[in-house]
């Protein structure tokens, strides 16, 4: 567990960024769900300025239902479009701590994901902003914040599950 | 793609089935712009888009870029998106607030928002050569002809033709009756958030999916599914109902049987309608106090008459999908034969309680965000379908044969005998084949 000490709370954070990664690149959904506070939250928002979820209109805002949701569709037999599966590989980096106290960090990072679907690859790319609370074994998310650059722009297809 | 271009246009479209030319052929798509999307009157924006002068948003008409302007005399325009001096495009942001003019950013000429020339740097430049100030050439072109149905803009590229209300008639015009009368105040306002989507299909295709009533169980099984056992999973948890936006999934999967028994209607210049099927009157506080603001602005009885009416979809052909009760719409911008973009707005209704713009909200995330679970198959279907039309072999023709022969036309209003009737594509292609062939 990261304790008051910056380079361990880096070090501590980096290490839960890439292994979230990990999960959803690897589709391992029950871990995905670990990851989460009970109240945990995705939010992809329409428009960068955007200063909360509620009561507007998101790309994703889901909680532990609407995620177990989407996770039962993706792994349903007749889920056409998860035939053949996309594949994702996300990468992680410019990880910046903002904020720490003894329950709960604040950490802002960079990504870039290549999606492999249907004979065809897509990039995303944006920040995080992970609210993350101190757990007995690692983090916990209270809220992952993703800003994608082309939030505003056409999306070619739709995205399937969380990036 | 390579097909027999003797078949004539009544060979090309017949009274069961299409030629596969008609969705994937790039010449037969840039006549359809032409005779169609040229001519027809396309769904611009609503007026809540540009509630200030100066703000505009930019939207499409076949090829063409449209701009939506608001003038200084609050008056709404809508103007082709080009410079008159070299051509350049005067608004490159997809909305925004040009103050007091357009300025163009090549030489700085400058418009007002209805076009009209408002300054031209060193115009002395012009003297003997042309009055650039005056002629009507150098000022911004609008479009042909612009009207407005309860805040709804469309335009038309074409001076000729019906009416914007003589177009509509009384099938698409009910879309916005529909949608505006739910609100107390009988005006609605656009919430300013525009997702769009490419499909990476013919623009056809998505109108006629909108009103098939057999692809929901299928297309949707497995979100219906996940849906269904997500309100158990929910209950047991919480011991509270799952919110409104799951039962909005669950419904994906009524029973055959259930989606065979809503009715479906055609009307002239090929607009039709879906019925509704999803319950959108529970008996819930919002509801409620929705029931009893209606009641008090217009009577019981016409709260009765307003919330009674239940469609599903409403296409205004060719350029727009309308689902009143849901307050949302999409727009259609065919791009290509092969690549189609939907613009997709939501509605808050004026005076109505926030409880009932959730409910929009709700099915604006599960259905038209840019992570729904329930287009995602459905682009998949379309992609799918315009791989295999586009194809020179494996046949030819696209089947419209469910039911064909018991479509019942009385009052200009076509309906069918069954809810999974192709009769709304078929109603759709008798217009598209009058409009190819020239009339309008």
């Amino acid at each position: 567990m990261a304790g008051g000490n910056g380079t361990d709370t880096q070090r501590a954070v980096e290490q839960f960024l890439y292994r979230q990664s990990e999960i959803l690149d690897g589709r391992r959904w029950d871990d995905w769900l670990m990851l989460f506070t009970e109240d945990g939250k995705y939010w992809m928002p329409a428009h960068e300025e955007q200063e909360t979820g509620e009561g507007l209109p998101n790309i994703f805002y889901e909680d532990n239902y609407l995620m177990d949701m989407r996770i039962r569709r993706i792994e349903h037999p007749y889920a056409h479009s998860q035939k053949p599966k996309n594949q994702m590989s996300h990468v992680v980096s410019n990880v910046i701590i903002e904020e720490e106290d003894d329950n709960s960090v604040i950490a802002r990072s960079k990504f870039v994901v290549v999606e492999y679907r249907n004979d065809d690859q897509r990039y995303f790319a944006g920040k995080y902003c992970h609210h993350l609370i101190k757990a007995d074994d690692g983090f916990r998310i209270k809220l992952q914040r993703v800003d994608i650059v082309n939030a505003e722009g056409p999306f070619e297809y739709v995205l399937q599950f969380w990036l | 793609m390579p097909y027999d271009q003797n078949l004539s246009m009544d060979q090309l479209v017949q009274s069961d089935r299409v030629h596969k030319a008609c969705y994937a052929d790039d010449d037969i798509f840039e006549q359809e712009l032409e005779n169609i999307f040229y001519k027809s009157w396309i769904y611009m924006g609503h007026e809540s888009q540009v509630p200030n002068p100066g703000d505009y948003w930019t939207t499409w008409i076949g090829k063409q870029r449209m701009i939506l302007s608001r003038g200084d005399d609050g008056q709404v325009h809508v103007l082709y998106n080009r410079c008159p001096h070299r051509g350049a495009l005067l608004c490159n942001a997809q909305h925004g607030n040009a103050g007091k003019a357009f300025r163009c950013p090549y030489h700085a000429w400058q418009f007002h928002m209805d076009g009209s020339v408002r300054q031209i740097p060193m115009k002395q430049g012009y003297d003997g050569t042309a009055d650039v100030l005056q002629d009507a050439e150098f000022a911004m072109k609008k479009a042909e002809r612009y009207d407005t149905y309860r805040g709804f803009v469309f335009a038309s590229l074409s001076e000729d033709g019906p009416d914007l209300l003589t177009w509509l008639g009384q099938g698409a015009k009910a879309a916005f009756d529909d949608i505006c009368n739910r609100s107390p105040e009988g005006e609605v306002e656009v919430v300013p958030n525009c997702f769009r989507i490419i499909q990476k299909s013919n623009w056809k295709i998505f109108l006629e999916n909108q009103l098939d009533a057999l692809h929901p169980s299928i297309t949707h099984h497995s979100t219906g599914d996940a849906a269904a056992e997500m309100q158990k999973v929910y209950k047991e948890r919480t011991g509270e109902d799952a919110p409104m936006g799951y039962q909005m999934l669950a419904d994906f999967t009524l029973p055959f049987e259930k989606w065979d028994s809503i009715s479906t209607y055609g009307y002239e210049y090929g607009h039709t309608v879906l019925g509704g099927y999803m319950g959108l009157r529970p008996r819930d506080p919002v509801t409620l106090d929705h029931e009893a603001g209606l009641a008090e602005a217009y009577g019981a009885e016409r709260m009765e008459e307003i919330l009674s009416t239940n469609v599903h979809h409403v296409l205004v052909y060719p350029c727009l999908s309308v689902q009143p009760p849901l307050q949302q719409l999409r727009a259609v911008r065919p791009l290509a034969a092969d690549k189609t973009m939907t613009e997709i707005w939501h509605f808050r209704l004026k005076g109505a309680p926030e409880g009932i713009y959730e409910r929009s909200l709700a099915y604006y995330y599960h259905v038209n965000s840019p992570s729904t679970m329930v287009n995602a198959d459905d682009l998949q279907n379309f992609y799918s379908c315009h791989e295999g039309l586009r194809q020179a072999g494996g046949g030819d023709w696209v089947s419209f044969h469910r039911n064909a022969g018991q479509d019942i036309t009385e009052g200009g209003v076509t309906t069918s005998v069954t809810g999974m009737s192709e009769q709304p594509m078929r109603n759709m292609f008798a217009a598209w084949k009058k409009y190819m062939s020239g009339g309008n």
